[in-house]
């Protein structure tokens, strides 16, 4: 064991995997309120559904797409490693390994996800 | 400490644990309160939902953002499109009642944490409460009475309809 200043949790990885998913799971809760809300347009008329729609066409949410997907992914993966952490044997030894491996994982997927969503908007963008 | 070994720490046999009998009934495990068990079930519902959440939401974003022209192609006959297919409506649903109760309870539990004052935390989760039901029930509603081939005042098939509508 290396030699550690302060306690075991605080300042460390646990408590900052702790806050990254609070934040995440807080702001994918309210993208989720509005998403409902923008979705249950198609119940008043298809023209409404597809301007509003059309706004996550724009330059800008294009960004915060991306934003949005790193956080559900971070959230995703965080939350299997809690799971293993509570349900697997050896979850509370590996628990800083497992959290070096999400954030692997994190990158690789954002990596991938942010060149393909980029690609797709490029090639159907019609410009400003 | 120079002991290594885990057994040489272990109490001796006939020796009672720390504290033992001097831990306020409340604390304890064993017996079943009844919000302990509320409190239980909520904990295993976080687990269960979060790993069914992670196939159905990446399911979700890689149809609607990596296939085909990807965000471009959302629009109001892509939504009928899929809402055809009877899998889809439940994936939906399923989507949706999981991640609402799954974020709510989450949402609960922040609001216990930090609003100390009862009745701030009992504002914030009526409000919490109130906007999960709501939004349940409406995004329920939609998936079930959607009506994907609507018709312009004289009769006619709205442009805006997916191609299956001419056949019906
Ligand atoms: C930028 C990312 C997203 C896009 C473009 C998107 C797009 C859509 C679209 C087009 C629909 C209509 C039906 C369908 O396609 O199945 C829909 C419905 C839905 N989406 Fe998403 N979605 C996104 C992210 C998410 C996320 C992260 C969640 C979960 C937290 C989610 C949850 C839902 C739910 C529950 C419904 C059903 C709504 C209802 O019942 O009225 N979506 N989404
Ligand atoms: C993608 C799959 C998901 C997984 C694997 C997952 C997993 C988890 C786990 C294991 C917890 C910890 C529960 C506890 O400490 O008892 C949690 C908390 C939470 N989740 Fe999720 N979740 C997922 C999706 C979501 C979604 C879609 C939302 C929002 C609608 C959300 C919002 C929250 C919130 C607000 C918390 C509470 C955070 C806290 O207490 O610090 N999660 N999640």
């Amino acid at each position: 064991m290396t030699q550690t200043k302060g306690t075991l949790y605080k300042g460390r990885e646990g408590m900052w995997s702790w806050v990254g998913h609070r934040i995440t799971g807080v702001g994918i809760f309210f993208f989720l309120l509005v998403h409902v809300l923008d979705t249950s347009l198609v119940r008043v008329s298809p023209e409404a559904y597809d301007a509003v729609i059309g706004a996550y066409k724009n330059p800008i949410m294009i960004v915060g797409e991306i934003g949005l997907v790193g956080a559900i992914v971070f959230h995703a993966f965080n939350g299997l490693r809690i799971i293993l952490v509570d349900f697997w044997s050896q979850g509370t030894r590996y628990h800083r390994q497992m959290l070096w491996t999400v954030m692997g994982l994190w990158v690789i997927t954002m990596i991938g996800f942010t060149v393909r969503h980029l690609m797709l908007f490029f090639e159907g963008w019609g410009g400003f | 400490m120079t002991t290594t070994k885990s057994d040489a720490l272990l109490p001796a046999q006939g020796i009672e644990a720390p504290r033992s009998g001097r831990i306020d009934p409340k604390y304890l495990r064993s017996g079943s309160s009844k919000s302990g068990s509320f409190e239980m079930a909520a904990w295993v519902f976080m687990r269960v939902s979060g790993a069914a959440l992670v196939v159905l939401i990446f399911v979700h974003l890689a149809v609607n953002l990596l296939v085909g022209e990807g965000i471009h192609q959302i629009d109001f006959g892509f939504v009928a499109g899929k809402w055809a297919n009877p899998v889809w409506q439940f994936w939906d649903l399923a989507m949706l009642w999981l991640a609402m109760l799954h974020g709510g309870n989450g949402m609960r539990t922040i609001i216990n944490d930090y609003a100390e004052k009862d009745s701030t935390r009992m504002w914030l989760k009526s409000i919490l409460y109130l906007s999960v039901i709501v939004i349940i029930v409406l995004g329920t509603m939609v998936i079930f009475t959607f009506e994907p081939c609507l018709l312009d005042n004289s009769g006619q098939l709205l442009e805006s309809s997916p191609s299956f509508c001419q056949n019906v």
